[in-house]
């Protein structure tokens, strides 16, 4: 692969690209993990007293 | 039949069960598509007699381009849904997907301007295509603020609907500037009269990873959905929590003015 003076161009269009992707993925992980561990506990609370 | 299939599976309790389920075949047939398309554009497309290696950017711009307005055209159908049917799943949606357009339309912008410099001499000019995406992009970040600004999410989602079907006007803008001004940016080359104007040997790995791109969007809608629902899940309880503490607070003392209780919904 020989992008010559382009190089720097398309590299960081991908490296953009993945960077913006990648963090949307792993915000949507963590995101949900964090929603669902919340939930947990307090459906483990409302179980827990009645 | 379809309505009862339909209704059946935009059920929250449905989605959740068969998206779950659906997901990690999603993520695992996204992650192979990509890779795939990323062969295809480093390895497989020849350069162009024209633009040389440059066109390889169009591999990721092009698929960006088409999921920001996708997902604003699912954000509008869902906004008819919020405000025609107040369909329990409809503002779900819509909220999932704001963020997911926004960094579509801002990847199709920077790889596009990172295209331009080399091809236009230019990062950016005020052109029509260019200018109404990012007024598309500028839509998204408004309609992300006001979901954050709306503590309820059901008054949020009202007023982001309207804000949403207000917007789509701009995607024809977007579809049609080529054609109704004297733009910089080309023409339409993949969905014209007459067929595309790109050749086979590029043409289908730019289907592919427009392909592969949409996959990873609806991988990351679905998942984004299910937050969202789980987060109203966990929202309704910490009310519902707050509104038992209340309640014993009065039974143990006489009501004073401070001590009366905030309306559901509103931010504390």
């Amino acid at each position: 692969m020989e992008f010559g003076p382009y190089a720097p161009f398309i590299v960081g269009s991908y490296g953009f690209a993945a960077l913006v992707l990648g963090a949307l993925a792993l915000n949507g992980w963590w995101d949900g993990r964090a929603q669902r561990r919340a939930l947990a506990e307090l459906q483990d609370e409302r179980g827990g007293r009645s | 039949m379809w309505t009862a299939l339909w209704n059946r599976l935009a059920h929250p309790g449905q989605f959740l069960r068969w998206s779950g389920a659906a997901l990690p075949w999603l993520a695992a047939a996204s992650a192979l598509l990509v890779a795939a398309g990323l062969y295809l554009t480093f390895f497989v497309v020849p350069p162009d007699y024209q633009q040389g290696d440059t066109v390889r950017i169009m591999y990721v711009h092009v698929p960006a381009a088409i999921l920001g307005m996708g997902f604003y055209g699912a954000m509008t159908l869902s906004a008819i849904g919020t405000m025609v049917w107040r369909h329990p799943l409809a503002d779900v949606s819509q909220r999932a997907a704001a963020p997911i357009g926004a960094a579509f339309t801002l990847i199709c912008l920077v790889t596009g301007s990172l295209w331009g410099k080399p091809m236009w001499g230019t990062y950016w000019v005020w052109d029509a295509r260019l200018t109404s995406m990012l007024v598309l992009f500028l839509i998204y970040c408004g309609i992300i603020a006001l979901w954050r600004t709306i503590e309820d999410p059901s008054r949020a989602a009202r007023a982001v609907s309207i804000l949403t079907l207000v917007g789509a006007v701009n995607l024809p803008i977007i579809k049609f500037s080529v054609n109704w001004w004297s733009t910089l940016h080309q023409p339409a080359s993949i969905l014209r009269m007459g067929g595309s104007s790109i050749d086979s040997s590029m043409l289908y790995p730019l289907l592919e990873m427009v392909l592969a791109m949409t996959l990873l969007g609806v991988t990351l809608h679905l998942q984004a959905m299910r937050t969202e629902i789980y987060r109203r899940r966990v929202r309704t309880l910490l009310i519902r929590q707050a509104e038992r503490l209340d309640a014993g607070v009065q039974d143990a003392a006489p009501m004073t003015r401070a001590a009366t209780p905030l309306p559901v919904g509103q931010a504390i």
